[in-house]
């Protein structure tokens, strides 16, 4: 039997077949769960296109996270794939290119505002979303970069990321009571579509390899996918507000 | 039974033609992804994705940005079948 036998997951953040969140849902159909993926607005037709790589069929819903509307109506427009929800994967990010790639201090507050909104604010809004579809209880898990330390060039994306940490914290609290768990996996560096589009990305990955004491591959995303499916799993069942680091071990290492 | 160039061109136009709504036949060997076709990253992905998807082929990334044209494309496509 699979990890993750039965279980209806919802995955955002499916855009190519590097994104962590494929490999999540990759691994949580070959574990036995039945996936559901969100996209958006134009990237719509390249995760249908992606969603047919993965190992079993993947219906693709529109959200786009900061649409009142679409949260809204996600309950209702899950319910015509699944009668309930046991995890949701929140792998959602964004900050425009002026608020990151080392300009930390011309950074303006729409765009600061719009990083935060997207990346932070963003966990609550999909927790909302589809707490109704989580009866029995769940699972929802998110995608941070250890926001314990300042980055180079990772700038307000860094910050959103703090108060990402901290939302995810807020919601443990507050959905404790339903029997939904909210945790983060802290993955290290990875060369996704994301990653690729902070201005020298190369700069946060120096050293990353040598520093790790397992050593550190940022071409691979399954170990943080193995993390996120384990998460979503039962086997934390007492655990929740919690950050699991999948870097190798660098988060531990003082130099 | 590997596509031909012409039958990669036209596979491939038809795809573009999909992604931005231009007619197929306007998307000829010469243009410029991002010039003429007005073709942004992201469509370029969605592009390549579809296309990979056709063809039975893998276009890496490193070697998407080399790809300017409709005929880089095609000929890269037509020589990573074999």
């Amino acid at each position: 039997m699979g990890l993750l036998e039965g279980k209806k997951l919802l995955v955002t953040g499916v855009l190519t077949d590097h994104s962590i969140a494929f490999h999540v849902a990759r691994l949580a159909q070959l574990e036995g769960a039945e996936v559901v993926l969100t996209s958006f607005g134009r990237q719509m037709r390249l995760t249908q296109a992606i969603a047919k790589r993965l190992p079993a069929p993947a219906p693709v819903i529109e959200l786009d996270i900061t649409d009142d509307e679409h949260l809204a109506s996600l309950a209702d427009r899950l319910r015509e794939h699944v009668d309930h929800l046991d995890g949701a994967v929140h792998s959602i990010g964004f900050a425009p290119q002026s608020v990151m790639g080392g300009n930390f201090l011309a950074g303006e507050w729409a765009d600061v505002a719009t990083a935060l909104e997207v990346s932070a604010f963003s966990l609550k809004s999909l927790a909302v979303a589809v707490k109704p579809l989580m009866t029995g209880g769940g699972s929802i898990v998110g995608l941070t970069f250890d926001a314990s330390f300042a980055w180079p060039v990772y700038d307000w994306m860094g910050v959103a990321k703090a108060a990402f940490e901290s939302t995810s914290r807020y919601l443990a609290r507050d959905l404790g009571p339903d029997g939904i768990r909210v945790n983060l996996v802290s993955a290290g560096p990875i060369r996704t579509t994301a990653a690729k589009s902070i201005p020298g990305f190369e700069k946060m990955e120096g050293g990353w390899p040598e520093r790790a004491p397992l050593g550190w591959d940022q071409t691979d995303p399954e170990p943080t996918a193995r993390a996120v499916a384990a998460l979503l799993s039962d086997w934390f069942p007492a655990t929740t507000g919690e950050i699991v680091h999948v870097d190798g071990g660098v988060h531990a290492m003082g130099l | 039974m590997a596509y031909t160039e012409n039958e990669v061109l036209a596979g491939l136009a038809e795809i573009v033609a999909e992604e931005t709504g231009l007619p197929a036949d306007t998307v000829t060997s010469e243009k410029s992804f991002t010039d003429d076709l007005d073709i942004d990253s992201l469509s370029m992905m969605t592009i390549v994705t579809h296309a990979e998807d056709k063809f039975g082929v893998t276009i890496p990334d490193d070697d998407v940005k080399n790809l300017a044209t409709v005929g880089d494309a095609v000929s890269f496509i037509t020589n990573a079948q074999a």
